[in-house]
């Protein structure tokens, strides 16, 4: 665990420097996880260990966003003197996108692999 | 006795422990309640945990820095969490390649109908400028669109809870949604929650099936780093 941690955490940093100095508007974790990603590759596949820790840490991918969400306390003012526009907004424009990007890609899919199987 | 009690609330409310504690029990317990409610989303954790967590601060009179001063620790696991994405994104590769040119269509379809219709049904609603310059980014990854918000001039902690409800709207309702649109496809499904609300609906896509969360972790990656280059590029409309 220890050792695919601190995997995790290089690739973290190196996307981190990558992004900062050549001034990437991309974060710093989304190029790690597409270093990662081009090793997996090149490797042929995670080790046994950063497979498991990886699984753990993706099992409570939820409990992560916690201590943003409970930030709502600090705009609660804001929040509650805009509710109306914002939770129009945001139910209207997640619908919206779900709906959008499902309807493109089902269009765009050739009709054979048209169903996906599951295993 | 009620004086030691006070003194080892000065020591707690001061010290990291109380708000790393906390947050992991609030977590886990609203895990719980959703475990018994048999995986229904309406008792999604994230709202339940903070919904806990907001009471509890505000009842013992504490300020959100202080609490963040140990839920950093929980919040810092988002970075390392991001690279996992990896490890799921590899694993469905085959398919992925596959589904390349719907994946791109979906990608760059549901990136600019995020963005747009958010900001512009807020206006319609007569939101402060400052609120639609948050709102832009909500539908990616807390740390991605809070450093967004930050570049465009929007409240960057603002942003991070649009991006919480955004998440757990999308985990709310992209299933009914799709049965409605009779999709049955789980690489599709997953792709839409992901683009559409990010980790926490990538958590709910990860319960549908594997491929459907590696879709939406793939999705929400790609988003991420697309709506960094959009949002910058149409700040000029948005901030209209």
């Amino acid at each position: 665990m220890l050792s695919a941690l601190t995997q995790l955490l290089i690739f973290q940093l190196s996307g981190e420097i990558v992004a900062r100095s050549l001034a990437l508007p991309i974060p710093g974790p989304v190029l790690g996880m597409l270093f990662l990603f081009v090793a997996l590759i090149l490797k042929g596949g995670p080790g046994a260990e950063l497979q498991t820790t990886s699984q753990n840490l993706l099992m409570h991918l939820s409990l992560l966003f916690v201590p943003a969400g409970t930030g709502i306390m600090v705009h609660l003012h804001q929040v509650g003197s805009e509710w109306l526009p914002l939770l129009l907004s945001l139910i209207i424009s997640t619908a919206t996108t779900l709906i959008v990007t499902a309807l493109v890609m089902k269009l765009c899919l050739p009709a054979p692999v048209r169903t996906g199987e599951t295993r | 006795m009620t004086q030691d009690i006070g003194q080892i609330w000065v020591y707690l409310s001061a010290s990291p422990l109380l708000g790393l504690t906390i947050t992991l029990l609030a977590y886990q317990g609203a895990y719980r309640i959703y475990q018994r409610s048999g995986c229904n989303p309406l008792a999604n954790p994230v709202l339940i945990a903070v919904t806990a967590l907001v009471l509890f601060l505000t009842a013992t009179g504490t300020d959100y820095e202080t609490y963040f001063a140990g839920a950093q620790f929980v919040h810092f696991l988002l970075g390392p969490a991001t690279v996992a994405l990896a490890i799921p994104l590899y694993t469905q590769f085959k398919r992925v390649r596959s589904m390349l040119w719907p994946v791109l269509a979906g990608l760059l379809a549901g990136s600019l109908t995020a963005i747009v219709s958010a900001v512009a049904v807020a206006r319609m609603a007569g939101a402060s400028a400052s609120t639609q310059l948050s709102l832009a980014p909500k539908s990616v990854t807390t740390p991605i669109a809070m450093g967004i918000a930050e570049r465009i001039g929007g409240v960057p902690s603002l942003t991070a809870v649009l991006v919480i409800i955004t998440g757990v709207l999308g985990a709310l309702g992209a299933r009914p949604l799709f049965r409605i649109m009779k999709l049955r496809d789980p690489a599709i499904e997953g792709f839409a929650i992901g683009i559409a609300s990010h980790g926490i609906g990538t958590a709910r896509a990860f319960q549908i099936n594997e491929q459907s969360g590696a879709f939406a972790a793939l999705a929400m990656g790609l988003n991420g780093a697309l709506t960094a280059l959009l949002v910058p590029a149409l700040r000029h409309w948005i901030s209209l």
